[in-house]
């Protein structure tokens, strides 16, 4: 099925600005649906989605679980993490199996970057990525868009700076990616061991000082310190990370403006933000969970949705 | 080639219709207890809320007003993938024991109404619901009818009604135009 975003959503580098709008705009009516008290509509009764979660998650998801259920899917979680078998062969056998079972979607993450796409490729179904090692994770991307744009309104020309290890984020290209498509201005700021070498080809702007940032921008989107990733020695220590890129109370109270904080969770309270960061005035941090729920129910329902040649006939049809 | 649009209803029309179909909602309802008129996405949202300001006019009490989408529970999901708009749906009230009025312009198929029917299950269970429609131009698919017509008209299979309201389009009228045109 090929829908208003094409056949899978791999990520938001191949998405126009157009299509992450439409993302959007669908996702704020889903918002109604969670509120409701029977909180499901039957948009994809009949579907079957797998859930093929090769790392762990906890949050995308049984984010990705609640928004297929509310639209009611059959879904089926497979978590394969932790299997022996090599990447490669263990994703060929496992598109035949799906192919097999007659599923209509999958939602994959996988610690290899390219899985996804990999994935996307050799089966017929709709392939959602759900994070593929440091490539790409765009229903974050998304969400957090949505919760930057319930803030501010337009995004062009507003300033959002990724703070963290930015090195090993997915979630920071998604979200470079969709920022920049939507006009907003964006920077990274982090230990220079923590950020790629060409990030600056990204067209993005670059802090060594998380002061400096701060007092730039309008919105910090703070990246968990993947700390099973930190044997290599990127930082002295948790301690002295948390007194240099830390976002802390004090130095939001010296910012210029009332910043909006986004974090993607889950957190690592006092190293990378403070816990009375994370739970104040300034957090949307559970915004952008219940918006990820939403922007899920959105992007499966584009995703289902579209057959060009009927639609003329629905539109015969449509009172 | 194509047919000229032509009017069935013109500003004038459209409200002379609209207020004998809220006498007929009193009619039915036996008065406003217990009413709640529900327009359905987009241009019956619209129809709904005249319908109420009459009621309102004539009877000097509120009636609650709310907006149903259906576009959730449409059943032709694949085929509509061009053009998938998601409105709001808006009903800040109990529907249980209440007597709901489902306000639609043009009712042909009857696969919109079997869809809000569908849908407003999920948010209570009303004493009745009914069926008000400005324009039936026939042509069902499924055993639903309208308890309140504005309008009664033939419309040929190749033929479209347009209904315009001022809130949306700037004027008041329903057409009838070829599909050529769409």
């Amino acid at each position: 099925m090929i829908g208003p975003l094409g056949k899978d959503l791999l990520g938001l580098a191949p998405l126009s600005a157009e299509q992450i709008r439409l993302v959007l705009d669908t996702a704020v009516p889903f918002r109604e649906i969670s509120e409701r008290q029977i909180k499901k509509v039957p948009t994809l009764r009949g579907m079957t989605i797998v859930n093929l979660f090769f790392e762990a998650s906890t949050r995308t998801r049984i984010s990705f679980e609640f928004a297929e259920k509310r639209l009611s899917a059959d879904t089926v979680n497979v978590a394969v993490a932790g299997s022996s078998v090599s990447k490669g062969e263990t994703l060929v056998d496992t598109a035949r199996n799906l192919e097999a079972m007659k599923i209509d979607m999958v939602v994959i993450r996988h610690p290899a970057s390219g899985a996804a796409q990999f994935l996307a490729e050799r089966i017929e179904s709709n392939v959602i990525n759900a994070g593929d090692g440091t490539n790409e994770h765009p229903t974050q991307g998304l969400l957090d868009l949505l919760t930057l744009r319930d803030r501010f309104g337009d995004l062009t020309g507003r300033r959002i700076c990724i703070v963290g290890d930015v090195l090993h984020s997915r979630v920071a290209r998604s979200n470079i990616w969709g920022l920049t498509k939507l006009g907003a201005e964006v920077a990274v700021c982090g230990p220079r061991s923590l950020l790629p070498n060409a990030i600056g080809e990204m067209g993005v702007t670059v802090f060594d000082r998380v002061e400096a940032a701060i007092e730039w921008a309008d919105a910090l989107n703070v990246l968990r310190l993947q700390l099973e990733r930190m044997e290599a020695g990127y930082i002295p220590s948790l301690r002295e990370y948390n007194r240099v890129f830390g976002i802390t109370r004090a130095r939001l109270e010296r910012a210029p403006r009332d910043l909006c904080i986004l974090h993607p969770g889950p957190m690592n309270r006092g190293v990378e933000i403070d816990s009375d960061v994370a739970d104040g005035p300034h957090s949307v941090i559970l915004h952008q969970v219940t918006n990820g729920v939403a922007v899920r129910m959105a992007v499966l329902y584009l995703l289902a949705g579209g057959k060009p040649e009927l639609a003329e006939a629905a539109k015969k049809g449509a009172s | 080639m194509s047919k000229k649009p032509s009017t069935v209803l013109d500003a004038r029309a459209l409200d002379r219709t609209l207020r004998r179909m809220a006498d007929q909602i009193l009619e039915l309802n036996a008065g406003t207890e217990g009413l709640i008129l529900i327009g359905i996405q987009r241009r019956g949202v619209q129809l709904a809320e005249r319908l109420g300001r009459i009621i309102e006019e004539r009877e000097g009490v509120t009636v609650p007003r709310g907006a149903l989408d259906i576009t959730l529970y449409r059943d032709d999901l694949q085929t509509v993938g061009p053009r998938p708009v998601v409105g709001a749906t808006h009903l800040p009230w109990t529907l249980d024991a209440q007597n709901v009025v489902i306000v639609d312009d043009v009712l042909y198929t009857g696969r919109t109404v079997r869809a809000a029917l569908d849908e407003l299950a999920d948010f209570g269970r009303p004493a009745r619901i009914a069926l008000a429609v400005l324009i039936d131009r026939g042509g069902r698919e499924l055993p639903i009818h309208a308890d309140i017509v504005g309008r009664t008209i033939t419309v040929a299979s190749g033929e479209r009604v347009d209904v315009f309201v001022a809130e949306l389009d700037g004027h008041d009228d329903v057409v009838i135009a070829s599909r050529d045109e769409d």
